[in-house]
């Protein structure tokens, strides 16, 4: 894929959907505000990550704050454009190359709105080959590329670029201004080199999602199974097929945190799953035994359609299948683990990984 | 006594009602023009049980005139969608996603105004209103007949769309206005949706509602005059003049509620089996389960109310072939010519119902040289598949029982697997007419709320009371009213505990003396 045009936007934003683990928003606003940046300007030009020059300045874009605000408060294109725009002022260098910093959720798209708005290539890659609820939560940390300097805009034209001492204040500074500005700012950080990129992104996620959604599509217009493709391009397995029986939810400190409970059905009659998340799937647990963690992807699919639900879309009785998939290998070191695994969340065992 | 009339796109049904008791019920062909067909159903209620005209205490009708209107891109007003957001929202203006045809329909134009709140209340911007007056007189100069006001955050703070209101109204005093609160919930695009189609089915409504009284006042009624919502609620015609897209699902409700009644469970799963499909809906403390996805009417994204219906292809004029396949296609209205039992060369299940002796339609002896084994098959197919489909609308391991209605009904068998007993309640062809009948009066409340700690039960108090003082406003008698349906979603990423609360009450109508 070298271009990204009106047509693959669904199948990118299904994808997305996948591998937002139950997180990462909703994709739809995403999509409309990409479908009128892609008409306006014309398609945007898909760089394989590979083929980045060394010397080139790539910034990634995306949506922080509250999917939830951000459906009644639709961003702007403009306000995406803005973000990336005031980092290279920040930075006093020209802008090569917009990046995705997210590939779950909305963010896949909010980064293809900003190269449609500035005319800029965008870069087949993303920072984590998912979904994660914070900021710090990349690859490029792991690189000890610093969040910083990054900047935050919002609707209304307010700019803010924040200098921080480390990725966590980053998060922590940017939160709070988020919450200020309305819960819904574009923000624009990890500025990196070509090399840097090359080195420290998820090359050919873009691509993974729009591959994703087709393979549902079609599964689904072939009345094939969707689960069983997207297990299988993803190289992970079925975790899971049931019905969700419960379904706790809580807020802790901005973040929807809760359970959901699987009675089985199919092959998996008499089991029961149950699945832990904040705002992304956790820790799947099959009658007490830990099944898959972060931060491998846990995603839960519509049995039937393939469709990914969310977390703040499961309810009683839907019928899902739960598929765990190996997230890029890089997570699974040291330092991987410490920012993202199950410790850092609040869980008190060793990360389980994935095999296909 | 009471008159429930539900008029669907072929049929308009009708029952004379005594408290819960069925006095008389008919079946009349819907008319293109609205009055002829519920004249005609009123008159077949008398000749077949006489009746005093003033003793009629309510009349109650379930119609699908507005969801047809929309569908059919029919006698929709010029509509101007005003909304309240910038510098929010500018990238995507209203009707965005709509299907071309539907913009054209409306003549839909839009105007992006000064406006709005954040989720915790602050203003995005101030209301600028130079510029509400500016779009007022460039409506007045398009002939925009009616107009939907919608302010960002408005489930919130509706102050925005009521100043608005004032303005626009102010300026273009013959134009009907929606404002969004009233109608939908969080989720800008959708609620917006939502008051732009009530908004262009203003005229209609109007129409429409006065070609109601009209029949029933022509036929001495003197009782008031209520129309469903898609909960299972009424309005009265005041209420169904301003918000017409609230009757749009009001069909599957009244069918479900009906069949409620008729069996005396409130908790239940519905089956209604009609010509083409099967359309399996669960009734939770009497009223339908909601769907929790957005749902798209004829092309366009909303967050209205609509009952968690699914369906299946498995009905009375199905297609059976060879070994053995049900469904999905259907001989539809011309099963009394294309079925075996009306001299027909087509299998349908009505035949195997007919072979099987569970109904007598048609000429039983055109269908005796079946298959034992084929029919059996069949039966055994629909079985399975509508078991299957109970099953999955089920949420819980408990029981949940069976109610069947619908003219196809009889397709099912009195048992089915791993759901039980199949309860078929008398008068089960007009369950809907019914459902309209017994409808009572609801109030409701969907709201994010900034619970602060230690405040969550008074907080929830607050809501379930305003749901219940909305029901007595309504109408509702203040003794019966009680909530029937609370839910309480934290909402991620905002600060200060951010809830999304819903709560819905609902009572006996109040009737007058």
């Amino acid at each position: 894929m070298r271009e990204i045009t009106e047509n693959d936007l669904h199948d990118i934003a299904r994808g997305a959907a996948i591998l937002g683990t139950g997180g990462g928003g909703d994709p739809y606003i995403g999509r409309l505000l990409a479908l009128s940046a892609v008409r306006s300007h014309g398609p945007v030009p898909l760089v394989p990550l590979a083929e980045v020059p060394d010397d080139a300045v790539v910034l990634p874009v995306a949506m922080m704050g509250a999917p939830t605000v951000m459906v009644e408060k639709l961003p702007s294109a403009e306000q995406v454009g803005l973000a990336a725009r005031t980092l290279a002022g920040y930075l006093g260098k020209e802008l090569t190359h917009i990046a995705c910093a997210e590939a779950g959720g909305v963010n896949s798209l909010i980064p293809v709105v900003a190269a449609a708005q500035l005319g800029l290539p965008l870069v087949d890659a993303d920072g984590m080959g998912r979904a994660f609820p914070e900021l710090q939560m990349v690859l490029p940390t792991l690189y000890g590329i610093r969040a910083t300097p990054m900047s935050i805009a919002d609707e209304k034209g307010n700019r803010g670029v924040l200098d921080t001492v480390d990725n966590r204040w980053a998060e922590r500074l940017a939160r709070s201004a988020t919450i200020d500005m309305g819960c819904s700012a574009m923000i624009s950080n990890y500025a990196m080199s070509g090399s840097q990129a090359r080195e420290s992104l998820v090359p050919g996620t873009l691509s993974l999602c729009a591959e994703l959604g087709a393979l549902v599509r079609a599964a689904r217009e072939e009345h094939a199974d969707p689960v069983a493709r997207v297990v299988s391009r993803l190289g992970g397995r079925r975790l899971f097929t049931g019905k969700v029986v419960d379904v706790a939810r809580r807020t802790v400190t901005g973040f929807a945190r809760g359970e959901a409970r699987l009675s089985g059905m199919d092959g998996d009659t008499g089991a029961e799953l149950v699945l832990r998340f904040q705002n992304e799937h956790l820790v799947a647990e099959r009658d007490g035994v830990v099944e898959a963690s972060v931060p491998d992807l846990i995603c839960t699919l519509e049995r039937e359609t393939g469709e990914a639900v969310t977390t703040e879309g499961l309810r009683f009785g839907q019928r899902v299948t739960v598929i765990a998939a190996p997230a890029d290998p890089r997570w699974h070191t040291p330092e991987g683990i410490a920012l993202a695994g199950p410790r850092y969340f609040g869980y008190d065992i060793d990360p389980i990984g994935v095999t296909g | 006594m009471r008159i429930g009339i539900d008029v669907g796109g072929t049929n308009t049904d009708a029952v004379l009602l005594d408290g819960r008791q069925v006095l008389a019920s008919v079946k009349t062909s819907t008319t293109a023009d609205v009055t002829s067909g519920i004249v005609a159903a009123i008159d077949g209620l008398q000749r077949q049980r006489a009746f005093d005209p003033a003793a009629v205490r309510a009349v109650m009708i379930g119609t699908t005139h507005f969801i047809n209107a929309l569908v059919e891109a029919h006698r929709l007003a010029p509509t101007a969608a005003v909304r309240l957001s910038l510098p929010a929202g500018a990238s995507l203006p209203p009707m965005v996603d709509w299907p071309q045809r539907l913009v054209d329909a409306v003549s839909g134009r839009s105007y992006l105004v000064h406006g709005g709140h954040e989720f915790d209340g602050r203003h995005i911007a101030e209301l600028d209103e130079s510029e509400l007056r500016k779009a007022a007189d460039d409506m007045g100069e398009a002939g925009v007949r009616s107009v939907a006001i919608t302010s960002v955050f408005s489930p919130v703070n509706a102050e925005f769309e009521a100043r608005a209101a004032e303005i626009i109204g102010a300026q273009l005093p013959d134009v009907a206005i929606s404002l969004s609160h009233e109608i939908g919930r969080i989720g800008l695009l959708e609620r917006e949706n939502a008051t732009v189609i009530n908004a262009a089915l203003r005229e209609l409504a109007a129409h429409i509602v006065d070609g109601l009284s009209a029949s029933v006042t022509g036929a001495g009624i003197t009782a008031p005059l209520y129309l469903s919502q898609n909960d299972g609620t009424l309005m009265d015609v005041d209420f169904a003049r301003r918000y017409p897209v609230a009757t749009f699902a009001s069909g599957p409700t009244n069918s479900m509620r009906g069949a409620a009644v008729l069996s005396g469970l409130d908790t239940c799963a519905v089956v209604d089996v009609g010509g083409t499909t099967s359309d399996v809906g669960v009734l939770r403390q009497g009223f339908p389960r909601e769907a929790t996805t957005d749902v798209s009417v004829a092309g366009i994204r909303t967050n209205f109310r609509m009952p968690d219906v699914l369906s299946i292809g498995i009905g009375g004029g199905s297609r059976v072939r060879g070994n053995v396949t049900v469904g999905p296609d259907s001989v539809g209205y011309e099963l009394t010519s294309k079925a075996l039992v009306f001299g027909g060369d087509t299998l349908t299940a009505t035949d195997i119902a007919v072979a099987a002796g569970r109904a007598d339609i048609g000429d039983a002896s055109l269908v005796a040289h079946l298959d034992r084994g084929l029919v059996r098959a069949a039966l055994d197919k629909i079985a399975a598949d509508v078991s299957d489909v109970v099953e999955r609308m089920r949420t819980s391991a408990e029981p949940l029982p069976v109610v069947a209605v619908g003219g196809g009904s009889v397709l099912l068998p009195d048992e089915l697997a791993g759901c039980g007993e199949v309860h078929r309640p008398e008068n089960y062809a007009v369950a809907n007419a019914i459902g309209a009948a017994i409808a009572q009066i609801g109030g409701e409340v969907d709201r994010v709320y900034v619970i602060e700690p230690g405040r969550r039960e008074a907080v929830v108090e607050e809501a379930k009371q305003e749901a219940i003082d909305r029901a007595v406003a309504a109408g509702a008698s203040p003794a019966s009213v009680g909530i029937v349906d609370f839910d309480e979603v934290p909402i991620p990423y905002l600060p200060g505990n951010a809830t999304r609360i819903r709560a819905k009450a609902v009572g006996d109508l109040q009737l007058g003396a």
